[in-house]
């Protein structure tokens, strides 16, 4: 090595260089085509879908019910576009409707005067969108979390302040089933969470999801599902709609 | 390349943990700008302003087909995006690659500023208050506007500045894709840029800086030449020094670092 000119010593080391820099291109452009190809898992490669469960899990550590999300005063309320026609295709009679709980006690179904019992939260909130968009809204409702305490899962003794009295997870679904989210019980409880009736001072529309939605400032809108049907306590992840397959949304989708 | 004149010696430029970090920030900063454009073509934001401008340009939305495409590509927008570069349609895969490569891009930038702290080699890359005003000087040297000033160390004041500026960017990018990624749980932190709206506004324009950065890089790189970019990938550049008795000269300045 010593005997070798400093050209010739530059021109071993670039040669060098340029075998690394191949051999990291081989190896970056097979992690990406692998990556790219491997076996979906409800519409989403493996990999990402074990990425996006660590993310979740890591989201465990800091997520806490005492960070709300910023409200804003009533003035700067707006109007949110329609999106997502999904369940709301037929007409709903409003004045029929009951609220279907399973894993309650049997056969509950709880009617919109009865929720209208519960405390009555005004809550002003920003609605995100996934697809990038977002509107101040005045949502007017009852807290998820007293809906639970009212309402319990069947054979447990709960306290909604302590996680690990209640079942992990709350499913829910319009009446025909055509749109559900699962959602994990720490972000059902927030005190943010609530089960709206009326969007900006009036009744909700059809459109805005009428009777009774969801709104959880703590998700996308995705998770905002309208004209609840049905509300599941579940030990096991319910199915959604976004997470499925052939969507590939994160399940977690939590903000 | 310039003739060679004197004893050509080799100078460690680049110490081998820059180079990788270097090299491995390249491909995960393009995954994190291409999934990023996945997830910002998902939907038009409509006409959002901020400043009295829209929040996000409409040119970046459907930008004009250029003339001298073939007719058969397809440039028809699909729904109010162009389909041309196949972008739209795609978020839930934006979201996954995003929120995967941005471990890559958050642990490789934090161990390289770790990198920059410990070894001391800090001291080539943070401007000193002086430098703003000589890096203007270089820009103008750089546009032939101005005679080219002596340069000595191993960068100019004019990469200084860029080089630092490049890691705050980093770092507001980070920052802002946080504010936006948990609005909920980091409020504080999207407060502090202005907003849910404003944190992507953040987020967005710091991007285009980023690839601002790039181009510049990449031009003042080819122009600086092919020994200059040898040293990011050797680790040495060859120098040509008069052969002396006395001390050794400094190094030549003619040529461009980058």
């Amino acid at each position: 090595m010593s005997d070798w000119t400093p050209e010739e010593q530059i021109r071993r080391l670039s040669r060098r260089g340029l075998l690394w820099g191949a051999g990291a291109a081989v190896v970056a452009y097979g992690t990406l085509h692998w990556l790219d190809n491997s076996a979906t898992e409800d519409g989403m490669g493996w990999p990402f879908k074990r990425v996006l469960g660590l993310n979740e899990k890591l989201a465990g550590l800091y997520l806490s019910n005492r960070s709300h999300a910023q409200e804003f005063p009533a003035g700067d309320a707006r109007e949110p576009k329609v999106n997502g026609p999904y369940g709301l295709e037929s007409e709903i009679d409003v004045a029929n409707w009951r609220l279907q709980v399973v894993g309650a006690a049997e056969g509950l179904a709880v009617t919109l005067a009865e929720l209208q019992a519960l405390p009555v939260v005004d809550m002003v909130t920003e609605l995100r969108c996934i697809e990038g968009w977002s509107c101040v809204v005045h949502w007017t409702g009852c807290r998820l979390r007293d809906f639970v305490a009212k309402y319990p899962p069947k054979d447990r003794k709960i306290d909604v302040e302590r996680l690990e009295t209640l079942p992990p997870y709350i499913g829910m679904a319009t009446p025909d089933g055509e749109y559900f989210v699962g959602l994990d019980m720490a972000s059902a409880v927030h005190p943010q969470t609530l089960l709206c009736w009326a969007m900006n001072g009036e009744p909700l529309t059809q459109g805005h999801g009428a009777p009774l939605r969801l709104v959880i400032p703590a998700k996308y809108g995705v998770k905002n599902i309208k004209r609840i049907g049905t509300i599941t306590y579940a030990t096991e992840r319910p199915k959604d709609f976004w997470a499925s397959d052939p969507e590939g949304y994160d399940w977690f989708a939590g903000l | 390349m310039k003739k060679a004149t004197g004893e050509a010696v080799l100078v460690k430029k680049h110490p081998l943990a820059i180079r990788w970090f270097h090299w491995i920030n390249f491909p995960v900063l393009t995954i994190m700008v291409w999934s990023g454009l996945l997830i910002f073509w998902a939907n038009r934001n409509g006409p959002i302003t901020r400043f009295g401008q829209p929040m996000f340009p409409d040119w970046f939305f459907a930008p004009p087909a250029p003339k001298w495409l073939p007719a058969w590509f397809p440039t028809d927008i699909a729904h109010h995006e162009r389909v041309i570069y196949s972008l739209t349609g795609r978020l839930a895969e934006g979201m996954a690659w995003h929120f995967t490569f941005m471990w890559f891009f958050a642990l490789n930038g934090l161990a390289y500023v770790l990198y920059l702290m410990f070894s001391g080699e800090w001291r080539v890359i943070v401007p000193k208050l002086a430098s703003f005003k000589k890096a203007l000087l270089v820009a103008l040297s750089d546009l032939h506007l101005v005679p080219a000033a002596k340069e000595d160390g191993k960068y100019n004041d004019a990469q200084k500045v860029a080089y630092t500026g490049v890691i705050l960017l980093g770092l507001v990018m980070l920052l802002s894709g946080f504010a936006i990624y948990k609005p909920t749980q980091a409020f504080w932190l999207t407060g502090l840029f202005g907003g849910y709206v404003m944190a992507r506004w953040f987020h967005f324009w710091t991007t285009m800086l980023l690839c601002a950065f790039f181009l510049v890089h990449v031009a003042q790189v080819a122009r600086a030449g092919w020994n200059n970019f040898r040293g990011m990938v050797t680790g040495y550049a060859l120098e040509y020094r008069e052969r002396k008795a006395e001390p050794p000269a400094p190094p030549e300045p003619a040529e461009e670092a980058a």
